[in-house]
């Protein structure tokens, strides 16, 4: 049993070496997971404890493995579009989106889509990355104790689910895009729902915020807690806010865009520490320039809320998408084309294409290695929370066994996109 | 107090004695306090989840608390795929829950293995643990997790309390 | 720099080994002969060409084909905003490469994952077991010859794999007792734990074959 031991000790290697040094040989074994309330789905992780302190710490990733790679082996790009939903499933419109955006690379229509249709997408994506920081806030706060943010943040996924389910009929699982643009056109009244989110959303966040950032429980807590310095979080291939969270100016909307994010105008937060507390900062702030995306993108929509003018949604391309039902069921070649599509799948070109995408996690990366036809050879999902996840070893050492929640509440991950 | 028996309860006439069977009220007991323990492995995870929360308030229903300790819970929910490798935890889980538990397969990954038919995939949570109530959807929406949660009061109101413990027993003993 | 000319860089250090790059949907990828070689593009293409994240690696099964395995490495620089990939394959009979985890750390993971989808090793590698499927699944599942509806195996231990201290300690109930009472742990002794539950159901499997049920002769007025 330690005598006397400096619990003011902040830094946590200097912890680690301390304790090291006394207690060689009482390491006690404990298993956190899979079915943890703690662990954002199902984590095992083995850790190697000394008294409080970790000293090992080892994923056990895999529990939700379900085999989507081997699955987009057999199945056409169409019918590959609800597994995506799947993948992070608190934000499923950025990855239809993500897929949409990649499997149009491979065809090399990814910068030849209609701007309705980039409109529209932009905002799936940033509706669906306000709804993922939310639930992943709430659910580090209520691992540490606070709940009532995990009750306010609901509140407010609820109206994104309502605006989810008006655009694709699905408040969870949308499978809104297709290759080529999307399913259907956006209701008349999304625009005003949307606007009426947005105002109400900021105060909310202000409420939430006033309930945690300033905090001396939260503060404390989180506050210099497994940093992660710029360059271990460049080699450890972190991205998204966890990246963005030690400093590394890097995201994709900025420096790679897509769709149209270079004509719309947001920030990009970026932390200077690197620990727990910047990367819920970066969150939170994230969160704030979507919302600012979103009303710009209610503002310059294409078209407008009713599309009077009669914008394309979807690329004019029968080889691709699946045209119109009025041509299907009148004319010889749309009726060619749907079965085509359906039944075989788009023809896309012999070749391989990697597009990453930047999902509230991180960047979602689509690797499609295509030998012609409709079915891809290899389809590869580079996950970010797989990648994110591998840094955890590394953080946790050092750490105490109550600091373990509030690190991998901070890294955010989800099982689903971890595993695949 | 609203009582299960089939006999007529006139205040007036008997008085303010409840006269009713055990099983009636050992399971009005049951069944409006089933304390849920969320087996929340995937996506239908954030629907139940959904169901805790303000707008499709699960403990209107009894439902108070979700126990993530299978000890003090009563039914287990399985929301989301069961992978091989994650099948012998829930088994273990499901045996540490004390009787009497329910359980409800929430979604098509947990009734069949939904759309996920592939080497790594529990073809339904029902091949290792014996399921009550199954509910179908891609996940289910909020309002039909509370349907299968009424359902589930109803099988329990239905079940003769003392022979469940030996059908659950002739369970064990064949498994 | 864009990425074309990091690709030209690339080739004119390493010569004959790098092949010329090739450009597709504006991504340059250029092919690596011999995959014993990769550690040292690598270090070149971090330390000299300012690669310093690596993306993704991946891996391709190009089932009838030799070499079988194509694994391919997608590099970016984050101050210039490069892209490259690498691809480089390996033979069946080898199926063997050197890791690339001393150049950027991310690789452990990815090629981990790699082990355990298509059964490519590693060499150096710290650490090389399975990650998504269980320790001790006999088949490479991402492999062509390997069915989607997956092969028979046993099922995995328990989550844990190894004993953990808890495992049959004092707060655990025995599995298989037929009331609360007998499931209640009193004084436990972890060692005979399972001979203790093997003892009782051999004994409620007697009592059933004498009486027909499990509980004994049951109460004196049968319902």
């Amino acid at each position: 049993m330690p005598t006397v031991q400096d619990i003011e000790v902040k830094d946590s290697a200097a912890r680690h070496a301390q304790a090291a040094e006394q207690f060689q040989d009482e390491r006690m074994v404990l298993n956190m997971g899979p079915s943890h309330p703690a662990t954002h789905g199902v984590l095992r992780i083995v850790l190697e404890l000394d008294g409080e302190i970790i000293t090992k710490a080892d994923p056990d990733v895999g529990y939700l493995h379900r085999g989507d790679e081997k699955i987009a082996e057999n199945m056409t790009y169409t019918q590959f579009i609800p597994y995506t939903d799947r993948l992070d499933y608190l934000a499923p419109l950025a990855n239809n989106v993500a897929y949409a955006l990649a499997v149009e690379k491979l065809l090399g229509i990814h910068d030849k889509l209609p701007p309705r249709c980039q409109y529209i997408r932009v905002m799936c994506a940033e509706m669906a990355r306000i709804s993922a920081h939310l639930l992943g806030l709430g659910a580090f706060a209520m691992d540490m104790g606070a709940v009532t943010v995990f009750l306010l943040i609901f509140t407010e996924r609820e109206k994104v689910y309502n605006m989810a389910e008006a655009i694709s009929g699905a408040r969870l699982t949308t499978s809104y895009t297709r290759v080529g643009g999307v399913m259907r056109d956006i209701p008349p009244t999304l625009l005003d729902q949307c606007q009426k989110f947005c105002d109400e959303f900021i105060p909310a966040l202000n409420d939430i915020e006033t309930l945690l950032t300033r905090n001396r429980i939260w503060v404390d807590r989180v506050r210099n807690l497994a940093v992660i310095s710029k360059s271990d979080a460049i080699e450890y291939g972190l991205s998204g806010p966890n990246l963005r969270g030690s400093g590394v100016e890097w995201d994709l909307r900025k420096n790679q865009p897509y769709l149209c994010y270079k004509d719309l105008e947001f920030d990009i937060p970026v932390g200077s520490t690197g620990d727990c507390y910047d990367r819920y900062l970066v969150r939170m702030e994230e969160m704030r320039q979507s919302v600012r995306i979103l009303q710009q993108c209610i503002k310059k929509m294409p078209g407008g809320a009713e599309n009077k003018s009669k914008e394309p949604v979807n690329v004019d391309n029968g080889k691709v998408i699946l045209p119109p039902k009025q041509g299907v069921m009148t004319k010889m070649e749309e009726l060619i084309h749907q079965f085509m599509l359906v039944t075989e799948g788009m023809n896309c070109p012999p070749g391989e294409i990697y597009f990453g995408h930047e999902n509230p996690k991180g960047e979602l990366g689509f690797y499609i290695n295509s030998k012609g036809g409709g079915v891809p050879y290899r389809l590869k999902i580079r996950a970010p929370s797989f990648v994110n996840l591998s840094i955890v070893p590394k953080i946790f050492q050092g750490a105490m066994i109550s600091d373990t929640v509030a690190i991998l509440g901070s890294l955010d991950f989800v099982m689903g996109e971890c595993d695949r | 107090m609203r009582t299960e028996s089939e006999i007529g309860y006139n205040s007036k006439i008997e008085g303010d004695v409840v006269v009713t069977t055990v099983d009636a009220a050992l399971n009005w007991f049951r069944k409006n306090s089933v304390w849920p323990m969320p087996m929340g492995l995937a996506c239908c995870a954030i629907e139940l989840m959904a169901v805790g929360a303000s707008r499709f308030d699960i403990s209107r229903f009894g439902s108070e608390v979700m126990r993530f300790s299978p000890r003090q819970a009563d039914c287990m929910i399985v929301a989301g795929t069961v992978t091989y490798k994650m099948a012998l935890a829930t088994r273990r889980i499901w045996d540490q829950m004390p009787e009497p538990k329910w359980c409800i397969a929430m979604g098509a990954c947990a009734s069949t293995g939904g759309m996920y038919r592939s080497y790594a995939v529990l073809q339904g949570v029902d091949q290792i643990i014996p399921v009550d109530i199954y509910v179908s959807g891609c996940p289910p929406r909020p309002e039909a997790v509370l349907d299968a949660l009424m359902k589930l009061q109803d099988k329990i109101s239905k079940q003769p309390v003392i022979e469940k413990m030996t059908i659950t027993n002739l369970n064990k003993e064949a498994a | 720099m864009t990425s074309l000319e990091a690709a030209k860089k690339l080739k004119q250090r390493f010569g004959d080994l790098v092949s010329e790059p090739t450009e597709f949907r504006g991504e340059i990828s250029v092919t690596i002969g011999d995959a014993e070689q990769i550690v040292e593009v690598c270090t070149f293409a971090k330390q000299d060409l300012d690669f310093c994240y690596l993306v993704d690696i991946t891996s391709i099964d190009n089932y009838g084909d030799d070499p079988r395995w194509t694994i391919v490495y997608h590099l970016r620089g984050l101050r210039n905003g490069c892209e490259l990939r690498l691809k480089t394959s390996v033979s069946e009979e080898k199926s063997k490469l050197p890791s690339i985890l001393t150049v950027w750390a991310t690789a452990n993971w990815h090629e981990r994952e790699i082990y355990d989808m298509m059964g490519v090793h590693f060499r150096d590698h710290p650490d090389l077991r399975r990650i998504l499927m269980w320790e001790g699944y006999p088949y490479f599942p991402l492999r062509k010859d390997f069915p989607l509806a997956g092969k028979p195996s046993d099922l995995p231990g328990v989550a844990f794999t190894r004993l953990t201290p808890m495992e049959g300690g004092p707060f655990v109930t025995v599995a298989g007792g037929n009331s609360a009472m007998s499931r209640e742990p009193r004084i436990r002794i972890p060692e005979t734990d399972s001979i203790e539950t093997m003892a009782r159901l051999e004994r409620r499997k007697e009592i059933q074959e004498a009486h027909g049920h499990p509980k004994g002769p049951g109460p004196i007025e049968k319902k």
